[in-house]
């Protein structure tokens, strides 16, 4: 177990990427990080000195897959147990999906972990498939109109072994997670919440206070399939709508939200219904 | 072959820098309070919190002054100060 995080690196205070990226360091023991490109580039330091305390490969969008991938036979043929991990953003995981499909069809084995802040942060906060509902962001300044994709939904349809959902709000679930993960074989996917200060307009004392909203009021949902469909025991208690915390609360206090109607709201709202029913479906399968 | 070791980056504090310069708040501990539960710095996104002999301490050098030490810690043994 170790801190792969050098202090004094070029995050943002407050940044979700850097509390992520900590949680690699205490769950997985020998291991390679595969960046593309993305706020995680910068944070993983200028040269001459590295924030990481692991070997870090950084690679251009779509070939991330194909170079974890490669990493990971050549250890085979050596006869050593590393784990090869992609960090990839919610940018990168929308430029490289073809590559990140085809890579999770031949069940290659590696950790795929998209680290979602929601934006395309590192370039000027565009929006992604995606980012929030309604958000305001460079490429959606009247709120996002289009739906928002479920993107662990979608990597649990190709059938890997394992795929899951975790947040930086709650950092002892994300490490379980990845402690299981590091013995598993073949893809693996995990797609991590991650509220970014700067590019959601909140204060950045409040990143984890925020990502545990996200949770509270039903907006993020946490579980994991592992061979079964489970929800994770921090969002079991939400699966009741009556039990989930306000929805605007959770807004209010994101920049990105100010100025919604009460219509779009309520839209908001019954988006995360329905998201909560396709959960529904998977529990039963 | 050539040596190519001055262009690959060595692990080691400050890739930017003195970062406690960014600080507008300045984290202060009240040794009474912590319990050292050490959920801050689980959560110190700058990872410049370790375990001190009374309570956790904080490198100050490097501290950023984000504030979720703060907003985590279930004691409330950390204040807020802002920087002179
Ligand atoms: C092939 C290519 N196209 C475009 C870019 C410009 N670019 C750099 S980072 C980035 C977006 C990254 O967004 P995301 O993956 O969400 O990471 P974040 O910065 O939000 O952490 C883009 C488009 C690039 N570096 N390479
Ligand atoms: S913009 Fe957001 S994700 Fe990017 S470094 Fe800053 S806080 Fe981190
Ligand atoms: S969270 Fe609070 S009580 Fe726990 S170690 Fe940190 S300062 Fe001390
Ligand atoms: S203010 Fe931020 S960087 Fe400084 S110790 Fe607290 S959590 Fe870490
Ligand atoms: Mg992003």
């Amino acid at each position: 177990m170790k801190t792969i995080v050098m202090p004094g690196n070029p995050s943002c205070q407050g940044c979700p990427h850097a509390i992520g990226l900590k949680a690699l360091g205490l769950a997985l023991e020998d291991f390679v990080l595969v960046i593309p490109a993305g706020c995680s580039t910068i944070i993983a330091g200028i040269h001459p000195k590295a924030t990481l305390n692991v070997p870090v490969l950084h690679v251009p969008f779509a070939s991330a897959p194909a170079v974890a991938a490669g990493i990971s036979a050549a250890f085979k043929r050596e006869n050593k147990k590393k784990n090869v991990v992609i960090w990839m953003g919610d940018g990168g995981a929308d430029i490289g999906f073809a590559t990140i499909s085809g890579s999770a069809v031949r069940n290659d084995d590696i950790i795929v972990i998209v680290s979602d802040n929601e934006a395309y942060m590192n370039t000027g906060i565009q929006a992604s498939g995606t980012t929030f509902w309604k958000a305001k962001t460079t490429t959606s300044p009247a709120g996002k109109r289009e739906d928002r994709k479920d993107l662990a939904a979608i990597m649990l349809m190709h059938r890997v072994p394992y795929v899951a959902t975790a947040s930086v709000g709650y950092m002892n679930d994300f490490i379980k997670k990845l402690e299981k993960v590091k013995s598993i074989k073949g893809f693996r996917f995990i797609h991590l919440h991650s509220p970014c200060p700067p590019g959601w307009r909140f204060d950045s004392s409040k990143t984890v206070e925020i990502a545990r909203m996200a949770v509270k009021c039903g907006a993020w949902i946490l579980w994991e399939f592992d061979g079964k469909f489970n929800l994770s025991p921090a969002s079991k208690p939400y699966k009741d709508k009556n039990k989930r915390k306000d929805l605007k609360d959770y807004l209010k206090m994101q920049g990105r939200f100010k100025g919604l109607s009460e219509n779009e709201i309520l839209e908001i709202e019954k988006a995360i219904d329905k998201q909560w029913k396709y959960i529904e479906c998977f529990e039963n399968i | 072959m050539q040596p190519i070791d001055c262009l690959i980056s060595t692990p080691d504090k400050g890739s930017a820098g003195k970062t406690g310069l960014w600080r507008t708040y300045k984290p202060i501990v009240d040794e009474k309070k912590c319990n050292s539960c050490m959920v801050c710095w689980l959560y110190c996104p700058e990872n410049v919190i370790t375990e001190g002999e009374k309570c956790i301490e904080i490198d100050y050098e490097y501290c950023k002054g984000c504030g979720i030490c703060c907003e985590v810690c279930a004691k409330k043994a950390i204040k807020m100060v802002l920087e002179e």
